[in-house]
Formats: structure tokens, C-alpha cells, sequence
């Protein structure tokens, strides 16, 4: 699994009869479902539904005990093209949403999916409240650097002097949001950055941000082909960071502060102490009535 | 009938103890044998300000304060003055202050022939450690004809976390305190045999109910003055199993319960308004993606931050017409501390069954009082089985979510459960789940989510009804929420006087029973009496064309409890003119 060299675009039924892993016949098409997906063509999300769908079928997950959670946006739509149990909900609430479901239902395993607008901006502090809750859950963050699904304005992690929205002819003027510095500092446990376009290597994040226990952030950079043509130069970019990932939250910090956003791989990960409530049985209704008799 | 009731109010700074002392004198009442009613009051303060304490107890239960105290126990005079506007006196309240406290303050000049001063400080000076607070218990007691028994056994019970040797002092200033005032032989040993009654508060009660109802997930952002509905349920959902989340914000805590919900386990968070506001675009979530929850809102004084301490009951607007879209939900309102117990174990098997978001409305008056009452039972209900109506996979045929079903009522899953994934979805969507923006599923769509709920049979829990009709141009008082412990009160009285009188708690707001409100007020003179400016339930109520012709209103803001003799002087007023 933590296997660099790994295949991971040729995960198929087969794979997942690895030692180690539940034996199930699933391959990544079992793990999609008939509907259509409403991105443009060349959308970098269509990518990241299929590094999704590979990992699961990797790690041999069943497919009702798995639940996609997510807001609103373009990449918010992913819920409805998994072929599993999933909410589609309102903007920037997704983690809150999921963090209820994972105390209540700590069997299930939770992937929370969003765009950059959604989970940064609507929904800052429920990301930085789920990076220090760290319940386990993964949260993938589709990153485009723009709002696609209200066409086109600047998002948190928009440069400040991109001046292609009507909202902001000059700019947003405002420095840019960076997801892993802030994670990092709100105490989340897994921080890692993939490429829509690098689909092996995504997959491989994916994995391990769903074995890891705890909050992991992915932030999958997912080139906006209708609003940001020029994010087609991503491919040339990115680069892959050295392994192993450090563990040191100093060191992370050097790394994550250092690099140019365009650098993927593992850039945190730490075991910290997972938050899930005990859910144990200890009395009747009755005994707690009890107290109210004078 | 208010003559069989002793009540009393006992006033101090902040950190007085006399929020304390009135708990103490009212489970001493119960004790004795007595129903009670305690409501508190305070100012913004965390620590310091003015506090209160307003009891009124007697063998019968207790709806309401009444319209004024027997009793004013002064623990000190600081800020006395905001108080003046709760504690209406008569000529014969008998005022006990301590004269190491100071003089009487100017609102109470007219009332110096009946104050008794005691030293309430000097007599726990003499006890190590006695508080002055205790000694007033003592007094109070004597004055309301309370045994000393009574008392004493209330103190052990309520301060037995601290300790034998704070009993013990705290026994020896109300011993001190009971001597103050002749007590005609009551100090006997021996107690009634009393029936077990509970000593609940209306935040608890709440808690209880929906438990009950099975609710075993709690998220919540604390906000006076539903903070107590958690504090209560943290603990004990703990020991049921369940939990409770502390979230960021009501945004979080709406969508967090929503979650959990879709879980598959009954789900609540409680807030007051300012959280309400904030949780409406979640709770449409829940009508639209069809999953259970309730809302409790204990309303205060509003709009925005408004008077957080205090009572009004102007939340129903928003809670009725907040959410945008046609969105169909339940709203309850729970009629007295008693009734919150049942009012929300009603709401979550109603939610449950249903499939949808119920908000219900307690107030601060309800929340933050506390009263003895007879244990509450469980109510039957037939109509509504335990649990969702799960659905059954069946080999070879799609799930549908969202089916269009006789009853509008489609049969839910939760993860896990092998051939009945689906998408839960806050778009539009069609039976299967997915997002569609066509008018057929929209009209469809809609049609079932109000359909379920106004075809359903509720049965005679949509409201309290008391009092016979028994000719046209009979009384009908119409209301809500807590202000129906005065008007039970005012109907009483008005009763008492030749007037027949019919009083309608309305429990469940929407839908509105529109049709046995009609056959309930049919004939009769209504009034609709509610705390809060414009008269919300009587505009709404009229919107609905569910009055008839000629139905008043009586209303008034807050935070100020409405009395019965308010209610009786409008009605006196109105008919005066006619």
C-alpha cells in the first residue's frame, strides 16, 4: 500500500485480493454509479471520481458501510456518482454533517468531498474545527481556484490579482488561502496534496488518507478547463515531494511553508488522539427518571 | 381559588444564594405536600447583578405565578429596582428584610407598615460558616406555614454533595430562622404522606421527553436559556449510549444532527432564537432531504440578542415561515414544564414517523423554571409505531428513496443496509434520489412532502382543551406555550364567576388542525392571548381562516409573564365597550 511503484490506475477486481485486505470481487466500475456526471469536459473532477473509486475498490471497502458526504459545487455533485450511500447537502456544512454521522455511526467509513469555495470559504470554521475534532473521516477538497458552479468568480484560493470575475475586475487584492499551512495549524492529523491529472499517484494518497485514523485532508489541485484554461500548465508543474512524510509539525510547517502549492504528496501525517464518543450502554431510561423523584 | 396558593419571592445580588434558597423552600413545600412553581429571574450578568427567585405553591398544581406575592424575602437591596416590574405587592405582602442590608429602597416605602426585619446576617454570624441565605429559608418557611421538618429534610437532600458539616450549619441557620416568626405548632416532626412527585425544570423536562422518544444524538451550541437542555442530556445520553457534540456553531450543530440522523439514530439539537436563525437553512435541508430531527427553541426576549434572560414567546413567526421554499415541517409548543416532557417525545415520534424537521417552541419561563408535579406519564400512541418505516430490500427492483407512496411516507434506510443505498439530497430530486431540476418531479416532490404531513391523523394531542361549551357567546380562550398556565388560571376565575370559559392550549401549530379548531371554538367568543407584541398565533391563526368571526386578540411583549388578572381586565375592557 505504501508502495510508490504501485500501479494504482490498474487497480481492478483482482487487486483487491491482496493479503491484508477483505476479500471482495469489487472493481472501481462497481463503485460508480449510472448517473451522468454534470462537469464539462476535460474537468479535472472526473479524475478524482476515479482515484476514488480505485481506492475504495483497493482497500476492498463494502460498499454500504462507505458514505460520501459532501456540499455544494461542482465537485459536490460526487455523492450522486458513487454508487453507494451518500448526502448531498448544503454549502460548506459537509464535514459538520459528516462529524454527526461519524459519532453516531463510528462503523461507517466517511469520505467528505468539496470544492475550495465550499470548504474554505462558506465552510472556514467547520474546517478548522474538523481538522482539531479529528473524527475519521477524509476529507478530499477539489481544488480549482475558482467557484465553477456560479461561473466563474474568485475563490479563497484564487491569486490576488486574477481579474477574470465580474465580482472583482481587479483582483480580490487578498492574499491566498493555503489549506495545508492552516490544517497544520488547526491540529489536523493527515495532510496531503494530490493531482487530478497525476491519477496513480492520487490514488495512492487516497488509500492512505483512508487507512490513516483521524481527520486526513487530500487537496487535489482539479484544473477548471471553462474558467481557468491556464491551469492546463499543471500538468507541467507539479512535482512530487520527498518521502517519508515528516511527522514533526515543525518540520511540516518548513515544508509546507517552503513549498509552491504545486508540490504533491504526503505533507503531515501523525498519529493524535482520535474524537469518537464511547456510545456504550450503562443504564435504562428508568434509572435516569429516577433522579427527577423527590 | 387563588387563596389555597402561598407564594413568595426572595430577591437578592448575584451570588446571594437566593436562587438556592428558593429551591430549598420549594422542595420543602413538596415535601409538605404541596404542587410548586419556581421561576428565577436575573440580569445579564455572569456573576453579580440581581437575581430572583418566585415560588408559589399549594395543594393543587400550580399553572402560573399568579398576580402578586404574599411574601418579598430581600436578601439584600442591590438593584432591587430591576425587579420592581416582576414582583407586584399588595397592601397585605409582608416584607421580611434584614436591617444589616440597608433601608427599604423608595419602591417599597408604601409597604413599610408590613416589613419584618429580621438579622438575617447577624443570627449566621453566629454559626461558623452559616449563611445568611439559609436563615431567610428558615423565615420564609415560618412565614408560609411550612413544618421545620420539611425544611430541614429539603436542605439534607440538596446540599448533601457538599458535606455533613454544611448541613449541619446550614440545619442550624434555618433553625435559627424558623424562631424569627411565631409558628402555631407546624415545627412537628411528622410529615403528611405525601404521593412521590417529581421536581423537574422545564429544560429537563424537555430532555426527558426526548429521550423518550428515543433521541440518542445530541449536537448543540450553548445559548441562554436552552443551555440547561444540554447540560442536562450530556451526561445521561452518555449512559444511554448516545452522545452529545459540542459544535462550533448552530450551523454546525444543525448539520451535525442532520448526520446523525441519516444515521439512523434520532437525532436533536436546542437552541433560542438568535440559533434558530441561524439553523433555518439546515432544518430546510432536513425537509428536503426528508431526515427526522427536532429542534427545541427556548425562546427569549427578542429580536437579535434581545433580553437573553427573559422570556417572550415571539419565536413562532420564524418557526412557522423561516425557511425559504415551500417547506412543510411540524411546529409544537409545549404548554407547561410537565408538558415538555410530553410535547417532545410526541414531536420525535412524530418527526420519526414522518420524515421530517419538527421545531419546538419552550420559552424561558418554561425552560428555566422548575415545579413539582405528579411523575408524567407516557402517552399512548397508537397511531405513530416506534422507529422509521424501514425499508425492505427486494431482490431484482431499484430502491426508491423517495417514493410516491399513498401516505407521501417513503420508507427509509441507513448505511450499512445491504440494497437500499440512495443519495440523500437537499436538491430537488425524483423518487430515486437524483438531482432533477424537471417540474414534474418538482410538483411531485412538493405535493408528497406536504401531503404527508397534513394527511396524517394526529389525534387529540394537537391541543389541551378545558372547559364545556355550553351555549353560543361562551368564552373560548385560545393560546400557547406558557402563557396557557395563566389563562388556565384567568378561565378559572372567570368560571368561578357564572362565565362559562374554554381554554385551547394549542400543542401542534403546523399543520394546524384546521377543522377541529373550528369544531372546538364553534359559537364561542374567542379571545387569543400570547405573549409577544402583535399577536403572532392570531395572525397566523387568521391567515388560516381558522377563527371565527369576531376573535380578539390579547397580547403584549415581554419578558414579563402575562397574569391571569391582565387577561381578565382585557376581556372585562373589551366587553365593557361592546
Amino acid at each position: 500500500m505504501t508502495n510508490p511503484r504501485t500501479n494504482w490506475a490498474r487497480t481492478n477486481r483482482a487487486s483487491t485480493e491482496r493479503a491484508g485486505h477483505p476479500s471482495t470481487t469489487l472493481g472501481a466500475k462497481d463503485y460508480k454509479s449510472e448517473i451522468k456526471p454534470v462537469w464539462c469536459p476535460g474537468c479535472g473532477h472526473f479524475g478524482v471520481l476515479a482515484a476514488l473509486t480505485k481506492a475504495f475498490a483497493y482497500l476492498g471497502l463494502p460498499k454500504d458501510e462507505v458514505v460520501t458526504v459532501s456540499g455544494i459545487g461542482c465537485s459536490s455533485r460526487i455523492p450522486a456518482y458513487i454508487d453507494g450511500y451518500g448526502f448531498h447537502g448544503v454549502h460548506g456544512r459537509a464535514l459538520a454533517l459528516a462529524a454527526g454521522l461519524k459519532a453516531a455511526r463510528p462503523d461507517l467509513t466517511l469520505v467528505v468531498t468539496g470544492g475550495d469555495g465550499d470548504g474554505f470559504s462558506i465552510g472556514g470554521n467547520h474546517f478548522l474545527h474538523a481538522c482539531r475534532r479529528n473524527m475519521d473521516m477524509t476529507y478530499i477538497v477539489m481544488d480549482n481556484e475558482v467557484y465553477g458552479m456560479t461561473k466563474g468568480q474568485a475563490s479563497p484560493t484564487t491569486q490576488p490579482d486574477w481579474s477574470h470575475s465580474k465580482l472583482t475586475p481587479r483582483g480580490t487584492g487578498v492574499p491566498r488561502f493555503h489549506p495545508a499551512a492552516i490544517a497544520l495549524a488547526a491540529g489536523a492529523s493527515f495532510i496531503a496534496r494530490g493531482f487530478a491529472g497525476s491519477p496513480n499517484e492520487l490514488v495512492r494518497l487516497l488509500v492512505q488518507a483512508l487507512e490513516h485514523p483521524g481527520f486526513a485532508l487530500v487537496q487535489v489541485l482539479s484544473p477548471c478547463q471553462t474558467f481557468r484554461p491556464e491551469q492546463k500548465a499543471w500538468k507541467q508543474a507539479v512535482h512530487t515531494i520527498a518521502e517519508p512524510a515528516p511527522a514533526d509539525p515543525s518540520e511540516a510547517a518548513r515544508l509546507i511553508q517552503g513549498d509552491d502549492g504545486l508540490a504533491l504528496g504526503v505533507l503531515y501525517a501523525q498519529r493524535a488522539p482520535v474524537y469518537q464518543p464511547r456510545n456504550q450502554v450503562e443504564a435504562e431510561l428508568a434509572d435516569i427518571e429516577a433522579e427527577f423523584l423527590l | 381559588m387563588s387563596d389555597c396558593y402561598q407564594s413568595c419571592a426572595i430577591t437578592g445580588s448575584g451570588g446571594s444564594g437566593a436562587v438556592t434558597a428558593g429551591m430549598l423552600v420549594l422542595e420543602a413545600a413538596a415535601r409538605a405536600g404541596n404542587h410548586g412553581l419556581m421561576t428565577r429571574s436575573a440580569g445579564p450578568q455572569i456573576r453579580g447583578g440581581e437575581s430572583a427567585a418566585m415560588l408559589r405553591f399549594g395543594p393543587a398544581p400550580v399553572t402560573c405565578m399568579g398576580d402578586s406575592f404574599s411574601i418579598l424575602a430581600a436578601l439584600d437591596w442591590g438593584n432591587f429596582a430591576r425587579f420592581a416590574g416582576e414582583i407586584p405587592l399588595t397592601a397585605e405582602t409582608l416584607i421580611l428584610a434584614d436591617p444589616g442590608a440597608g433601608k427599604l429602597p423608595p419602591e417599597l416605602e408604601a409597604y413599610r407598615a408590613q416589613t419584618r426585619w429580621i438579622n438575617l446576617r447577624e443570627l449566621a454570624d453566629a454559626l461558623p460558616g452559616g449563611r445568611f441565605n439559609m436563615v431567610a429559608v428558615g423565615a420564609i418557611a415560618a412565614c408560609a406555614a411550612l413544618p421545620l421538618k420539611a425544611v430541614l429534610d429539603a436542605a439534607a437532600a440538596i446540599l448533601n454533595t457538599k458535606g455533613p458539616e454544611v448541613t449541619e450549619t446550614a440545619h442550624g441557620c434555618i433553625r435559627l430562622g424558623y424562631q424569627q416568626l411565631p409558628t402555631d405548632g407546624r415545627s412537628r416532626s411528622a410529615l403528611p404522606e405525601v404521593p412521590r412527585r417529581w421536581s423537574l425544570s422545564g429544560n429537563e423536562a424537555a430532555g426527558l421527553g426526548a429521550l423518550r422518544g428515543g433521541v440518542r444524538f445530541v449536537a448543540a451550541y450553548p445559548i441562554t436559556p436552552a443551555t440547561e437542555v444540554l447540560e442536562w442530556l450530556a451526561p445521561r445520553l452518555a449512559r444511554l449510549g448516545g452522545a452529545l457534540l459540542q459544535a462550533e456553531d448552530e450551523l454546525a450543530s444543525i448539520n451535525m444532527i442532520i448526520g446523525s440522523s441519516f444515521g439512523g439514530v434520532p437525532s436533536m439539537t436546542a437552541t433560542s432564537g438568535p440559533g434558530l436563525s441561524l439553523m433555518m437553512e439546515g432544518i430546510g435541508l432536513a425537509v428536503a432531504s426528508e431526515t427526522p430531527i427536532v429542534v427545541v427553541n427556548v425562546m427569549r426576549g427578542g429580536p437579535s440578542t434581545g433580553i437573553p434572560t427573559k422570556s417572550e414567546q415571539a419565536d413562532l413567526n420564524i418557526a412557522l415561515h423561516g425557511l425559504h421554499g415551500d417547506a412543510p415541517h411540524l411546529v409544537l409548543a409545549a404548554l407547561d414544564i410537565a408538558d415538555c416532557v410530553l410535547t417532545l417525545h410526541w414531536a420525535t415520534r412524530l418527526a420519526e414517523h414522518l420524515q421530517t424537521a419538527a421545531i419546538v417552541l419552550s420559552d424561558q419561563l418554561l425552560g428555566q423554571s422548575r415545579s413539582i408535579v405528579d411523575p408524567p406519564e407516557m402517552p399512548d400512541l397508537p397511531n405513530l409505531p416506534l422507529g422509521r418505516r424501514c425499508a425492505e430490500a427486494v431482490p431484482g427492483s431499484d430502491y426508491r428513496r423517495y417514493q410516491l407512496t399513498e401516505d407521501g411516507i417513503s420508507p427509509i434506510s441507513a448505511p450499512g443496509l445491504s440494497g437500499l443505498s440512495y443519495t440523500a439530497d437537499g436538491l430537488e430530486h425524483n423518487e430515486s434520489g437524483t438531482p432533477s431540476s424537471m417540474a414534474a418531479d418538482h410538483g411531485a416532490q412538493l405535493a408528497k412532502r406536504r401531503d404527508k404531513l397534513t394527511h396524517f391523523d394526529v389525534g387529540s394531542l394537537w391541543a389541551e382543551i378545558t372547559g364545556e361549551m355550553t351555549g353560543a357567546g361562551d368564552l373560548c380562550l385560545l393560546t400557547w406555550g406558557s402563557s396557557h398556565g395563566a389563562v388556565l388560571e384567568a378561565a378559572a376565575r372567570l368560571r368561578a364567576s357564572g362565565r362559562p370559559t374554554r381554554v385551547i392550549g394549542v400543542r401542534l401549530i403546523a399543520p394546524l388542525q384546521r377543522e377541529a379548531l373550528r369544531a372546538a371554538t364553534a359559537g364561542a367568543s374567542v379571545w387569543v392571548v400570547e405573549l409577544n407584541q402583535d399577536g403572532q398565533l392570531f395572525h397566523y391563526l387568521r391567515s388560516e381562516a381558522a377563527l371565527p368571526e369576531g376573535a380578539r386578540s390579547f397580547s403584549r411583549s415581554g419578558p414579563l409573564p402575562l397574569r391571569p388578572a391582565e387577561i381578565l381586565d382585557a376581556i372585562a375592557a373589551e366587553s365593557a365597550d361592546d
